[in-house]
């Protein structure tokens, strides 16, 4: 059994990471190019810390799963960037951000760990300028910001509604300037399919070419994962379709914990839900909530247009509910709010089950042309989607899948419970607790990459004796055969129905048990459903083509495989989690105002799963959170 | 959300199918029975594709990832159009309410040299990235940046260069010009870094690099016929070409008049 050593640094908090920086070992730059450092995923984390450490003169390997690295799901971020820069004289600091985060996070986050993020946020915005990205500015040429749910400061760094394509690109154009000077090697239409441990250590990857259909493995000194999160195990979600735990799950079940599963965001404004063939959903950004106003109609039943419905007869139930920060009110919050309405028979639209964010004010007291400065592209995309025009109707809005908080577990140098394994971004578990703040996942990915692997990475390999291994070793060996044979397996069932089919069942489970709301009854048929869904898919998949060329379905399927073991771990974590935090919200564990009931005493702790087999029952190993600089609190946002 | 105007409607699709880079290709007919009008594009060919798996065969492959119009993965020509009918929008966000009940509808790859199919509907796009690498960026390493406020940038020069930066490298504009060239997406860039101060340093080498990158890379030439930008999802504007050849003819004449001086030709 493997100890959860953090490896938290001493000190007072505002020391620990310059002191931890000073006390770690380095690479001499002479000495960096005989290391090989893999990067899996080419998002902003990957990105970043490939561009980095290619910088720095290692020999990189990253592997993109798309046909380009300006692909990955990052690009879909919308919103914003935070960085404790105080550029608005607003009262901002890093102790601010930093409290704001382990607050927002309902105090399951690790609290060094957080305030690192808080320090290097000022670092990532001087970067991504110098590079060149395109934030928005005032008429003095500065950088302007905006605010971002459970913030009462404006320290939002933005690009319209596409800063995530922004910094991507930033972060993209830096990695091939390293593959233009051979620095990086970049493996396009990869896909990570096991992790290889040998003596212990990360030594290796094998991956799926996807064009070719080839297994192939690559030998490394070091191996970071940044492959994002998954929420797509909820079928429908915000998430991109090739978005996976496939690369973190493969890893986890050669030995790295996995952290806080049950820990998912459920973002509050998203469109809702079509119809049956409907194959993702569209974020509405948060910061939309700057300037819409949330409500829905007082009546039961109110079918009337809402420009029908008279203000008085008009319920801006967060505003109601939470005075001092109204509409921006944290995305948890928002979102159960949001359901409780719908459940009361209170939600708008054809189906029922959305409510209004409505611009009617902000567009009469700042005009047509202001509102389309800041949100035009998300206007647009909101009316390609449904048809409606949002200048003139609300939107109309609903909770979905967004993000997923948990995660590989990391210590403080973002190094696993395998040694030499890293994980970075939303792949890891580390930064935002129980529920994460808007416009804080870009800052994370980019921490991570620009600022905290460069080091920890260096520190890892310089002090570690690395015997040389090439894929002819029977570590390899035996893990390329086992990715070959179950690829075949998959191609051999020749069953009735289709991937796509038992993704849907398995997505309509872990929302309805697993989703805004859990309790002891769901969470247990869930547990009792999805094994029996998983032996029907081992037995009865159909999945066509061949292995030797591109074959999307063959993809889809042993993601799929992956999402209905991790959906049981979600199960299993939530229903051990006996308490509400963040976005874990335990229908018995409720305040009589319907807020989420932490139990400080028997869970401040990380819940870390330790793979044990196929259909055995993980072991859980707890990490003790302390918090010796916020004070454990009931968060209120009233 | 279903809108007040959802119905369903029957389609006839024909769609290139080629099995590989060297394999020939062909038109084949499929029915798309009974569609959402709310449904996406590419959420009524998942449907056919459910339908063809189910009728044992290979289902269409196409590009597609974020289905949000911003990761660039989609596109392909819908009735000889990048994109479809749509203006600004890619396949993944073009609605079948923008379709009638009965219509028929060619699907084909990009078709340019530089972009050599993959299967059917997939092309290879990674010609682009090569212009990228070969300057498409400002030269500064990780930590060794400046406080981002001590660098102000006009506004108008900042909105500008935003524009120009929104490009999502779908290729649309290669495949809907008549010459096959990426000069849409190879001035955007250039267009977004000369606009920046921080792009001052390497603005005469990146034009020349990446221009020459996108020779290299066999796309056509440029002649101004404009409808790379009206393809553009993002619309970016034409101007940005008058910028990259303004910047190319400087930038070629600071290097020869410098390579006088320097006596090397």
């Amino acid at each position: 059994m493997v100890t959860l050593d953090s490896k938290i640094p001493s000190g007072s908090i505002e020391e620990k990471w310059d002191k931890h920086k000073f006390g770690m070992k380095l690479v001499n730059p002479a000495n960096r190019r005989k290391y090989n450092v893999i990067v899996v995923g080419t998002g902003l984390a990957g990105a970043s810390a490939a561009a980095s450490l290619g910088e720095m003169g290692y020999n990189v390997k990253a592997f993109c799963i798309h046909e380009s690295p300006r692909r990955a799901h990052s690009v879909a971020a919308q919103g914003g960037i935070n960085a404790a820069k105080n550029y608005q004289n607003d009262g901002d600091s890093v102790y601010r951000l930093f409290y704001d985060t382990v607050k927002g996070g309902d105090f399951r986050a690790r609290e060094a760990n957080v305030h690192r993020l808080a320090q290097v946020s000022v670092n990532i915005i001087d970067q991504c300028v110098a590079q060149g990205v395109p934030f928005a500015r005032d008429y003095a040429g500065l950088l302007a910001n905006r605010s971002f749910g459970g913030a009462q400061v404006s320290r939002t760094f933005y690009a319209r509604g596409q800063t995530g394509q922004q910094l991507l690109i930033g972060a993209y154009s830096a990695m091939m300037r390293q593959v233009e000077s051979k620095q990086v090697e970049l493996l396009y239409r990869r896909e990570m399919l096991d992790l290889v441990v040998i003596d212990g250590k990360a030594r290796g990857i094998i991956v799926r070419n996807l064009l070719t259909g080839e297994v192939e493995s690559h030998v490394a000194d070091a191996v970071i994962l940044a492959t994002g999160g998954y929420s797509n195990v909820f079928y429908l979600s915000t998430n991109a379709m090739a978005c996976a735990v496939t690369a973190a799950w493969r890893a986890h079940k050669r030995g790295a914990y996995f952290a806080n599963p049950c820990y998912t965001q459920i973002h509050p404004t998203c469109i809702p839900v079509h119809g049956e063939n409907q194959s993702k959903l569209t974020l509405m950004s948060e910061s939309l909530r700057n300037d819409g106003r949330v409500w829905v109609p007082k009546n039961k039943g109110d079918k009337r247009p809402a420009s029908e419905i008279p203000d008085d007869e008009r319920d801006y139930f967060l505003e109601r509910i939470y005075p001092s920060f109204g509409n921006l009110a944290p995305r948890d919050v928002a979102s159960r709010q949001a359901k409780y309405r719908v459940d009361e028979g209170r939600g708008v639209g054809s189906t029922g089950v959305a409510v209004n964010l409505d611009f009617r004010d902000s567009i009469n007291r700042l005009g047509e042309e202001a509102i389309a400065a800041r949100y035009g592209n998300l206007f647009q995309m909101y009316q390609k989607i449904t048809g409606e025009n949002p200048y003139k109707v609300p939107m109309m809005i609903y909770p979905a899948p967004h993000y997923t908080m948990g995660g590989l577990w990391v210590d403080y140098n973002l190094m696993s419970t395998i040694p030499g394994l890293f994980v970075a971004g939303e792949a890891n578990f580390s930064d935002h607790g129980a529920n994460r703040l808007g416009a804080s996942a870009l800052m994370q990915g980019l921490a991570d990459g620009y600022f905290v692997l460069p080091y920890t990475v260096g520190n890892y390999l310089a002090g570690t004796n690395l015997e040389k291994v090439s894929p002819a070793h029977d570590g390899f060996k035996e893990a390329h055969q086992g990715v070959q044979q179950e690829l075949q397996k998959l191609l051999s069932i020749k069953g009735g129905r289709t991937v796509e089919s038992f993704h849907k069942e398995l997505g309509r489970t872990m929302w309805e048990y697993c989703g805004m709301g859990r309790n002891e009854a769901g969470l247990k048929k869930a547990l009792e459903s999805i094994p029996k869904l998983r032996e029907e898919f081992w037995n009865n998949v159909k999945v066509p083509g061949d292995l030797n060329y591109v074959n999307p379905e063959l993809e889809k399927a042993s993601r799929v495989a992956d999402f209905l073991e991790q959906g049981e771990l979600m199960c299993l974590d939530a229903l051990e989690r006996k308490e509400s935090c963040g976005g874990h919200f335990r229908e018995e564990y409720q305040t009589s105002e319907g807020e989420a009931q932490r139990d400080d005493e028997n869970f401040c702790h990380v819940a870390a799963w330790e793979w044990q087999g196929t259909n055995k029952k993980q072991s859980l190993h707890k990490e003790a959170l302390t918090f010796e600089n916020v004070k454990l609190a009931t968060r209120s946002y009233k | 959300m279903a809108s007040n105007q959802s119905k369903n409607i029957d389609l006839v699709l024909k769609v290139w199918r080629q099995k590989g880079p060297k394999n020939e290709g062909q038109f084949v007919d499929y029915q798309a029975k009974g569609v959402s009008t709310d449904a996406s594009f590419l959420e009524m060919l998942d449907a056919v594709n459910e339908q063809i798996i189910a009728d044992g065969g290979d289902p269409i492959a196409f590009d597609h990832d974020c289905r949000e119009g911003i990761c660039g993965s989609c596109g392909f020509m819908i009735d000889g159009e990048a994109h479809g009918p749509e203006r600004s929008t890619t396949v993944c966000q073009l609605h079948m309410r923008h379709f009638k009940d009965g219509d028929k509808i060619v699907l084909e790859p990009w078709r340019a040299q530089a972009f050599p199919i993959i299967k059917d509907l997939m092309v290879d796009r990674t010609a682009l990235d090569r212009i990228i690498s070969a300057g498409g960026y400002v030269s500064v390493n990780t930590g060794t940046a400046q406080d981002a406020n001590n660098l102000p940038v006009r506004k108008r020069d900042a909105d500008e260069a935003f524009e120009a930066a929104t490009c999502i490298g779908c290729g649309a504009c290669v495949a809907s010009c008549k010459n096959a060239s990426a000069m849409l997406f190879t001035s955007a860039k250039v267009s977004h870094l000369s606009l920046l101060p921080q792009g001052q340093v390497e603005r005469e080498e990146r034009v020349l690099n990446m221009v020459a990158q996108m020779d290299a890379e066999g796309f056509g030439a440029c002649s101004n016929t404009g409808a790379c930008s009206v393809s553009c999802p993002k619309g970016i504007d034409l101007t940005t070409i008058a910028r990259l050849n303004r910047e190319y003819v400087a930038a070629a004449m600071n290097k020869h008049d410098a390579g006088q001086k320097l006596g090397d030709g």
